[in-house]
C-alpha cells in the first residue's frame, strides 16, 4: 500500500515535470534579437495593420480614433472575458519598448517578451502564417502612432483558464504554426487572397466553430457557427447551400468594400468593424480575397437553430 | 341630420387611426422590421449600380427616401417594452440610448443631404458609400450577428 502510494506520487511528480517542459513557450526569435530592426516600410505596414484588423480589437473603446491603440476592449468567450492589451507605442504601458522580433514572437508564436504565453483570443494561430516582412512593416507603422498611457485591465478568467503556462499544452495540442504557402497551380490573385484570408485577415477565427477547448474544428473551417461572444450566429462563408454558394466574386468584393450583402443589407456585429478595415486596403486586395473565398469548398457547420 | 353622419364618420375614422397607431405601438418589432425591409428593398437597385449596373437617379432617390424615413421613425420603434421577442436588437441599444438615436439622426441627415448632392454616377459613387457606413455603424454596435 505504502509502495503504491510512493509510485503514484512519483508518477505525479514526473507528470508535473513533463508538463512543465511540454508547456514551455517556444519563441521564434531570441529575446533582444535586433536582426529585424531595419527596413520596415510605414505605408506597407499601414496596409498590414488594416488587413490584420488590429484596430478592431485594440482601439480604445468609447472614442472614434481607430489609431489610438490603448486596448481594453472586452472579448467575452465561453472561458471568461478577455481584455485586449495596449499596443500603442507607449514605452511602459504599450509595446514601445518591443523589437520587431518581439512583435514576431507575439504574432507568430503567441509568446510575450517576458516569455509567457498569449491566449489564442489573440489570433496568432492565423498570424503565424504571416510573412516576416509584413511583421517588420507593421512594426514600422505602429511606431508612428500616438503613445497611449494606461495599461488595460487583466483578463477575467476563472481557474484553470487563468494559468497561462497551461496554454503551452493547448499549443502542443492545437497550434501548428506554418507559413501560408502559395499554390503554384493557382493564379497570383488567388494566392494573394489565400494569404490575406488565412493569415492577416484571420477570417477563420470567427467564421469557424470551435471545440470545447476553444480550438477551431478543422473539418468545419469557415462553416460558421454560434457567436462565441454571445447572441447571434456567425455565417457559413463556404460555397455550401447553407453558405454563400449563390454569391459571385463581385458580391464578395461588395461585402468587403461596403459591407453590403446581395440582399442590400449591411453587415453588423464585429464584421462592421472588419468592413472599416477593408475600406483601407487597395481594391485588388479585396478582389484577391473574393477570388479565394469564392473557391472555398462547401463545408457544413453546426446546424443553425430555427428562429 | 346629415352633419351628424359626417361627425360620426370623422369620429370613426379618428378611432380607426387611433386603433391603427395603438396596433403599431403594440408591435414595434414588426414595424421596425418593416422599415428595415423597405430600406433593403429600395437599396437593391443602388447596390447593383455600385457593382456596375448603369446608373439611374430615380431608384437612388427612392432608396434615399426610405433611409430618410427610417432615420426619422427609427428611435420611436425601439421602446423599452421591445427588448425581447423575435428580434436581433442588442440590449446595448437601451444602455447607450443617446448614441443609438444619434445614429438614426445621422442617417436621416445624410440621406436628406444626399438627395441634392447625388446627381450623376460620379457623385453617386462618391456619396452613397457613406450612407452604407451609416447603416453599418448601427448594425455593428446594436444588431446581433445572424
Amino acid at each position: 500500500m505504502r509502495r503504491l502510494l510512493t509510485i503514484l506520487i512519483m508518477l505525479g511528480v514526473i507528470a508535473a515535470i513533463a508538463g512543465w517542459f511540454l508547456s514551455a513557450p517556444k519563441p521564434l526569435f531570441a529575446a533582444g534579437d535586433k536582426s529585424l530592426e531595419s527596413g520596415g516600410n510605414v505605408e506597407r505596414g499601414r496596409q498590414v495593420f488594416f488587413a490584420g484588423g488590429c484596430a478592431s480589437c485594440h482601439a480604445t473603446p468609447g472614442q472614434s480614433d481607430r489609431l489610438k491603440l490603448g486596448g481594453g476592449v472586452e472579448m467575452p468567450s465561453p472561458f471568461g472575458s478577455f481584455y485586449t492589451p495596449n499596443i500603442s507605442p507607449h514605452p511602459t504601458d504599450g509595446i514601445g519598448s518591443w523589437t520587431v522580433a518581439d512583435l514576431a514572437n507575439a504574432m507568430m508564436a503567441g509568446v510575450a517578451p517576458d516569455g509567457s504565453h498569449f491566449y489564442p483570443a489573440f489570433p496568432y494561430t492565423s498570424y503565424a502564417g504571416a510573412k516576416i516582412d509584413d511583421i517588420r512593416d507593421l512594426m514600422a507603422f505602429l511606431r508612428t502612432l500616438e503613445p497611449v498611457a494606461g495599461k488595460a485591465r487583466d483578463h477575467a478568467l476563472p481557474f484553470p483558464f487563468n494559468i497561462r503556462r497551461g496554454l503551452g499544452l493547448w499549443k502542443l495540442a492545437f497550434f501548428r504554426p506554418e507559413p501560408v504557402r502559395d499554390d503554384p497551380a493557382q493564379t497570383p490573385e488567388w494566392n494573394r487572397g489565400h494569404y490575406l484570408v488565412e493569415s492577416l485577415g484571420h477570417c477563420a477565427e470567427c467564421h469557424s466553430p470551435r471545440n470545447f477547448l476553444g480550438a477551431i474544428t478543422a473539418a468545419q473551417r469557415f462553416a460558421g457557427g454560434p457567436d462565441p461572444e454571445g447572441k447571434g450566429w456567425v455565417p457559413n462563408i463556404t460555397q455550401s447551400e447553407n453558405g454563400l454558394k449563390t454569391w459571385d466574386k463581385a458580391d464578395f468584393v461588395q461585402l468587403l468594400e461596403f459591407g453590403l450583402t446581395p440582399e442590400a443589407d449591411t453587415v453588423g456585429g464585429s464584421m462592421g468593424s472588419v468592413v472599416k478595415n477593408m475600406a483601407e486596403l487597395p481594391k485588388p486586395d479585396l478582389e484577391a480575397m473574393a477570388t479565394f473565398l469564392k473557391s472555398l469548398p462547401a463545408r457544413e457547420g453546426p446546424p443553425k437553430p430555427a428562429k | 341630420m346629415k352633419s351628424n353622419w359626417i361627425v360620426a364618420g370623422i369620429l370613426m375614422a379618428g378611432a380607426a387611426i387611433a386603433a391603427g397607431s395603438v396596433m403599431a405601438q403594440s408591435d414595434p418589432i414588426a414595424q421596425r422590421k418593416a422599415i428595415m425591409k423597405a430600406m433593403g428593398d429600395a437599396g437593391r437597385a443602388p447596390a447593383a449600380m455600385l457593382k456596375g449596373e448603369p446608373f439611374a437617379l430615380a431608384p437612388v432617390q427612392a432608396a434615399l427616401q426610405a433611409m430618410q424615413a427610417a432615420g426619422k421613425q427609427g428611435p420611436a420603434l425601439f421602446p423599452d417594452t421591445s427588448k425581447t421577442g423575435d428580434t436581433a436588437a442588442l440590449p446595448k441599444i437601451w444602455e447607450t440610448r443617446n448614441d443609438f438615436n444619434a445614429k438614426f439622426a445621422k442617417l436621416e441627415k445624410d440621406a436628406t443631404e444626399a438627395m441634392s448632392t447625388i446627381k450623376d454616377e460620379a457623385s453617386f459613387k462618391a456619396v452613397y458609400p457613406a450612407l452604407l457606413r451609416d447603416c453599418g455603424a448601427c448594425h455593428s454596435d446594436y444588431r446581433a450577428r445572424r
